[in-house]
Formats: C-alpha cells, sequence, structure tokens
C-alpha cells in the first residue's frame, strides 16, 4: 500500500478534494437537511466572505518559506522578533490624560505602581489643535479628555517624579507634535538626561488627520515639511524615538474597516518614506524608527489575521519598493489598542469582556504594545478602577494564560492563513487605488478615503439598527430601565480656571521681550523652510507656549479647512 | 404643513474631530427624506446659530464627544434666544450622561441622544418633535 507521505503535493491536494466533497455529500448535506445553518452566509466585521470550513485546500499554493519564513525574518508574518514574547512581553502601555498636568502625574505613578510598563499621554483638546487654554474656542474643553499642556512648565509637572531616562514615553499628539516634543527634549536637558538615552513615540501622523480623528491644523503641504522635519531632528539627535506613529486605528475608529485601516495607514507610511527619501534621507536611516499603531477590534480573528498581513505587506514594501536592506527597515512595530468604538455605554461591565477577546487577538497578532480600554469610556475619562482592571485584563494574558509561551500560535491555520493572505490582497488592491488617484495627498482632496469610511460606517451602523448585526445589552439582551452601576470619573470643572491662572502667572514671570524674539525666529525659519527644531527647542526653553507657537506657523502655513465629505 | 420636508442642520460643536456620528446621522436623516445641512467641524454656537438662522432650518443637531456639552448646548440655547429663533427644534447627541441629560432638558434642549441610541429611534423621534413643534407654531 502506497504511503501518503509518498504522494506528491498535487496528489495529496487530490485526496483531500475527494475527501472533502465525499463528506460534503455524505454527512454534511443529509445533516444540514435536517439542521439547516443560523445564515446563508457568514461574514467577518469588514465583510469578508467566512467559509465554513477551512483545509489544506485554501492555501494549497502556500510557501511556508516565502510566506511567513520565521520570527524575526523576511516576510515577518510571524513576528518582528526571534523570541516574541519569550523573551519579554508587549509593552503594557495604558493611556493617560486629564485636568492638569498634576492630575495626570498622578495617574501615571498609580499605573506604574500598578505594574504598568509603559507611559502613555493623552491631551486634552484645544492643545490637540494647538490653542493655549484661555483662548476663546477652549471654553469648556480644558482638561475635559486629556491632560491641558501650556508650556515646559506643565509638562515638567507632568513627569515629575518620573525617571524618563528608563521609562518610554508616548504621545497622542500630531499638528504640535514638535513642540510637545521640544518640551520633552528641554525638560530632558534641564534634568541632564542624554537624549540619546530617550525612548519614546509621538503620534505626528499628521496625514491621517485629514481623513481620522480630525486634529488637523495646517494643510497637507506643510504638514509633510513638518514630518520630514522631525524624521530628520530625532534620527540625528534622539536615535531610540519613533518620530511618527502611523496610524491605522483612527481610520478603523472612524468607522472603516479592517482592510481600510492597513492599507490607509500603509499609504500614509509611504508618503512619509517618499517625503524623507525626496529631502535626500537614506531609507535605512529612518525607517527603522518607523512605528505603527493599529486597533484591535471585536472581530478576533480578521484582526489577528490582520496584523500578520500588514507585516507582511511592510516588509515587502520596504524592500521591494525602497530598496531597504536592514533587517529593522523591513519590520512593522505596533502598538495596539482594543476598539472605543466597540464599547458600549449600556451594561458597562461587558466592556471588559469585549475588551479581553481584543487584547488577546493584539497578543496572538504579535503585538509590541498594548492599551487595553476602561469598561467606562463610552460615559466618561476612565476611573482609576476601570483603568486597573484594564490593566489586570492585560496581566492576567501575559502572565497567567499560557498564550505567550510560543511564538505566532495560530500560524499555520488553514483559516488564519486564507484570511491573512485574503487581508493582504484587498490591502494591495487599495493601495494600487491610491496610486492610480494620484498618491495621499491626491485621495485626501478627492475626498476618496473620507467617502470610504463613511460608507464603511453607514453599513455598520444600519446593521446594528436592523439586529443583523448584534450588540450585546443594545440590540439584544437589554435590560430595561437600565440603572448604571458604576463609579464614572468626573473631572474637575475648575480645572479650566486653574490652568488660566497658571498661563496668566507664567506670562508675568517669564521674559516676554525674548519670547516675542524667539517666536520671530520660528517665523522665519518656517518661511525659508530651514529646520525648525531647533528654534522650537529654544522657544519652549523660554518657556513659549505651545498655543503662541502654533499662532505663527498658522500664518505663515495657513490653515486646513475640512471638505465635510460624506 | 406637517408634509413638507423637514430641514435639518448637523453640526459638530467643541474641538473633537469624531465626525462619525455626526455623518452617520446626516445620512440616515436624509435618507428618511429630511433636507441636511452638514456643517461640519470645529463650529461656534455663534456659527451654528448663525446657520441655522440663514438655512431657516427646522432643526439643529449637534454632535460633540470632547466633553464641553454642559457649556455647549446653554450657550446655543441663550445664542437661540437672542435671534429669535427658540421655536426651532435643538437635539443632539454624543457621550452624554443620563443625568446631563435631563439637566439640559430642564434648560430648554430638546431631546438628546446618548451613546448605542438605534438610528431609527433618532430618525422618529425628531420627526415627532418637528411635527408637535409645527402644529403648536400653528397655532
Amino acid at each position: 500500500m502506497e504511503k501518503v507521505n509518498d504522494l506528491s503535493k498535487e496528489e495529496q491536494m487530490n485526496e483531500i478534494k475527494k475527501g472533502f466533497m465525499e463528506w460534503e455529500q455524505h454527512t454534511l448535506e443529509p445533516f444540514m437537511e435536517k439542521k439547516p445553518e443560523r445564515k446563508e452566509e457568514f461574514y467577518s466585521l469588514s465583510g469578508i466572505p467566512i467559509k465554513r470550513l477551512y483545509t489544506p485546500l485554501d492555501v494549497k499554493d502556500f510557501d511556508y518559506n516565502q510566506d511567513l519564513g520565521f520570527p524575526g525574518e523576511f516576510p515577518y508574518t510571524r513576528g518582528v522578533y526571534p523570541t516574541m514574547y519569550r523573551g519579554r512581553v508587549w509593552t503594557h502601555r495604558q493611556i493617560a490624560g486629564f485636568g492638569t498636568a498634576k492630575d495626570t502625574n498622578e495617574r501615571f505613578r498609580f499605573l506604574s505602581e500598578q505594574g504598568q510598563t509603559g507611559l502613555s499621554v493623552d491631551f486634552d483638546h484645544p492643545t490637540l489643535i494647538g490653542l493655549a487654554s484661555d483662548d476663546a474656542l477652549s471654553i469648556g474643553e480644558v482638561g475635559m479628555v486629556g491632560v491641558a499642556i501650556d508650556s515646559l512648565e506643565d509638562m515638567e509637572e507632568l513627569f515629575e517624579g518620573i525617571d524618563i531616562g528608563q521609562v518610554s514615553t508616548s504621545m497622542t499628539i500630531n499638528f504640535p507634535a514638535p513642540i510637545l516634543f521640544a518640551m520633552y527634549l528641554a525638560m530632558a536637558k534641564k534634568r541632564g538626561v542624554d537624549w540619546r538615552k530617550l525612548a519614546g513615540t509621538l503620534q505626528f501622523d499628521l496625514l491621517k488627520e485629514f481623513i481620522a480623528q480630525k486634529t488637523y491644523v495646517f494643510p497637507p503641504e506643510a504638514a509633510l515639511q513638518l514630518s520630514q522635519d522631525v524624521i530628520q531632528f530625532a534620527s540625528e539627535n534622539v536615535p531610540r524615538w519613533n518620530p511618527i506613529n502611523v496610524c491605522g486605528y483612527h481610520i478603523r475608529d472612524a468607522g472603516g474597516n479592517a482592510i481600510q485601516e492597513i492599507a490607509f495607514a500603509l499609504s500614509a507610511a509611504t508618503t512619509y518614506v517618499e517625503t524623507a527619501l525626496e529631502a535626500g534621507l537614506k531609507v535605512d536611516d529612518f525607517a527603522p524608527r518607523l512605528s505603527f499603531f493599529f486597533i484591535s477590534q471585536i472581530d478576533f480573528f480578521e484582526e489577528l489575521a490582520k496584523f500578520r498581513a500588514a507585516r507582511r505587506i511592510w516588509a515587502k514594501l520596504m524592500r521591494e519598493k525602497y530598496s531597504a536592506k536592514k533587517p529593522e527597515s523591513l519590520r512593522l512595530r505596533f502598538h495596539c489598542q482594543t476598539a472605543g468604538s466597540s464599547l458600549t455605554a449600556k451594561q458597562p461591565m461587558n466592556n471588559i469582556i469585549r475588551t479581553t477577546l481584543e487584547a488577546l487577538a493584539a497578543v496572538l497578532g504579535g503585538a509590541q504594545s498594548l492599551h487595553t480600554n476602561g469598561m467606562d469610556e463610552a460615559l466618561a475619562v476612565p476611573s482609576e478602577e476601570a483603568m486597573q482592571l484594564a490593566l489586570r485584563t492585560q496581566q492576567i494574558i501575559a502572565e497567567e494564560s499560557g498564550v505567550v509561551n510560543t511564538i505566532d500560535p495560530l500560524g499555520g491555520s488553514y483559516f488564519i492563513e486564507t484570511l491573512t493572505n485574503q487581508i493582504e490582497e484587498k490591502v494591495w488592491g487599495y493601495l494600487e487605488e491610491i496610486n492610480r488617484r494620484g498618491g495621499y495627498v491626491q485621495c485626501v482632496q478627492q475626498g476618496y478615503f473620507e467617502q470610504e469610511i463613511a460608507k464603511s460606517a453607514y453599513t455598520l451602523e444600519r446593521e446594528k439598527t436592523s439586529g443583523e448585526r448584534t450588540v450585546v445589552g443594545v440590540n439584544k439582551y437589554k435590560i430595561e430601565n437600565e440603572i448604571l452601576t458604576i463609579n464614572l470619573m468626573k473631572v474637575d470643572p475648575e480645572v479650566e480656571k486653574r490652568q488660566i491662572e497658571r498661563l496668566n502667572r507664567l506670562k508675568e514671570k517669564r521674559d516676554n521681550k525674548k519670547v516675542e524674539l524667539l517666536l520671530a525666529r520660528i517665523r522665519q525659519a518656517a518661511e525659508s523652510k530651514a529646520p525648525l527644531m531647533p528654534h522650537l527647542i529654544e522657544a519652549v526653553e523660554a518657556y513659549t507656549t505651545e498655543g503662541e507657537i502654533i499662532g505663527v506657523l498658522k500664518e505663515v502655513f495657513g490653515e486646513y479647512q475640512d471638505p465635510g465629505v460624506f | 404643513m406637517g408634509n413638507e420636508t423637514i430641514k435639518v442642520l448637523i453640526a459638530k460643536a467643541g474641538l473633537d474631530g469624531h465626525d462619525r456620528g455626526a455623518k452617520v446621522i446626516a445620512r440616515t436623516l436624509m435618507d428618511a427624506g429630511m433636507e441636511v445641512i452638514y456643517g461640519g467641524l470645529r463650529q461656534s454656537p455663534e456659527q451654528i446659530v448663525e446657520t441655522a438662522l440663514q438655512e431657516d432650518v427646522d432643526v439643529i443637531g449637534i454632535s460633540l464627544l470632547s466633553g464641553a456639552h454642559m457649556k455647549v448646548f446653554p450657550r446655543i440655547l441663550e445664542l437661540m434666544k437672542e435671534k429669535g429663533i427658540e421655536d426651532k427644534i435643538l437635539t443632539g447627541g454624543g457621550t452624554i450622561l443620563p443625568e446631563e441629560i435631563e439637566e439640559l432638558k430642564q434648560l430648554g434642549v430638546d431631546d438628546l441622544f446618548g451613546p448605542d441610541t438605534s438610528l431609527d429611534d433618532i430618525t422618529t423621534k425628531i420627526q415627532q418633535l418637528v411635527y408637535s413643534n409645527r402644529k403648536n407654531v400653528k397655532a
């Protein structure tokens, strides 16, 4: 009798195909006649059709070395490091920010005591769009959903008692990022911490702000000029810093699907790469410090396949399109956050379960860093209790569940590999379409991204309203006259007053003539397209405020207007 | 009069850029046969009331997730009175807590929708508010 392993691959496939057809005919069909399936068709959250069963037939062209390879090697499908979580688990990085710098500093210390391993700052809306706390438009916004930072004085208070030479810090800031980065560097200088030791990340993915999250300030051309400026400065002076954290997260939370998330983010990333190359930088000098930020949504398998696909596409793009040579330039490292938009205000404790599933998908997908959302985030800025529980979720996955003991445990699953291939193929399709339309900036101007995102968002919302898509506790398993049983955090309404008073005191005690002079230098540098970072550092050292600097830059660069496309 | 097209202004007050909800609602109301003016992001109360006046809308719908709602809605109400358009419906949605919704309704906001509200419920409620408002105005 012939042994199975002597069969050629084609013969093996034929055998499996035969077995599959027999199964369909003799086992499946009679069963389904009596017990039909729940639905005619099954789809992933992003609309990918999901088959009943996946077999070797779905991955018959699969080439292990080419498609998966080994962790820490091209194409990085299985992970970016050779040992992954066996060496070190991902960074537990909970974002925090509310009230004044002092309030947020207390939350940082609490989280660090609870075992958090990295810091992440969330800024309030005036800070995010470069307005001073005393600007007329800032009324009601100061310190509400993030921390208010006007000057170096606030930055110093934010990191009081925290060793910035040891901890890595992520800052969720976009257009004003060069200024906040300058403040961080000025603080390090004052404390005598070598810039070469500083580790951290700026979000500073300006392009996506035109299509999601929308904390835009200047038009796209100025955005690219600033990006190039900071990339160059960081690569020369702060080598452990990630100057740009290319985001898919917000594209998804704005309503886009998993494919759009990866495609639009990678398209933005290639635009930054091309801008830096055009400015004369060498790809291997900056590409190793580009990092990414993705969401982990509720569709478990789709998400973990998405992370694997993203790594493979990025590695191919960097090697084949941009001729990067260093392995570090090819590996896609990413921070992940569970999905804010999957959380419900109804029965908020259910969000703990959602977040756990999403966190697990991030871990099985090989994330380098993770934020788990608080159960109360559909209602308010998370309470200390909610954040502690969210951190515990990560700690239980990391230290109890055992999922960290082997690398890419779902690699090789017929289903996961098929889904990874399908996502990759669809992402390439989008990337081609973006190129066909003239590139990222053109697509922003055409409203293309926003239309695509709005379409997905609307479809999803209609599915929820019709009940076609279940949201537990919202459109199914509802509790009538539900009473909120968790304690919510309320930001002190006096924050605004206190912050404005602080800002006024600062303006009285600093050298205002010097501030004027330094602002003039910034204007001059911006007008002549000279490097801005050294001027920004000098200005913030003299306690020039973020609002003042952005104000000057707006006069040079102009302001972006959202076209309101949907 | 109840058969005339309902005209709605959807605008984002406050500084946050989360326009997913505003756009989904705009599209939903259009699909329900209403005429929608999309006012866009970072609209000040002054701009919103001015647009409502110029466009003579029946409904002002505000979306905000920045936490500034307890300051923004009272200010819009104040300006509506100043401009003599307090008869228009003022509604909105975002991360607004039930007790805050009650407080703002006491002040004169017609209705507010918290997270998780179904699209159909919002459409129906807006229709009801406009039709009963038109009856009152007529009487």
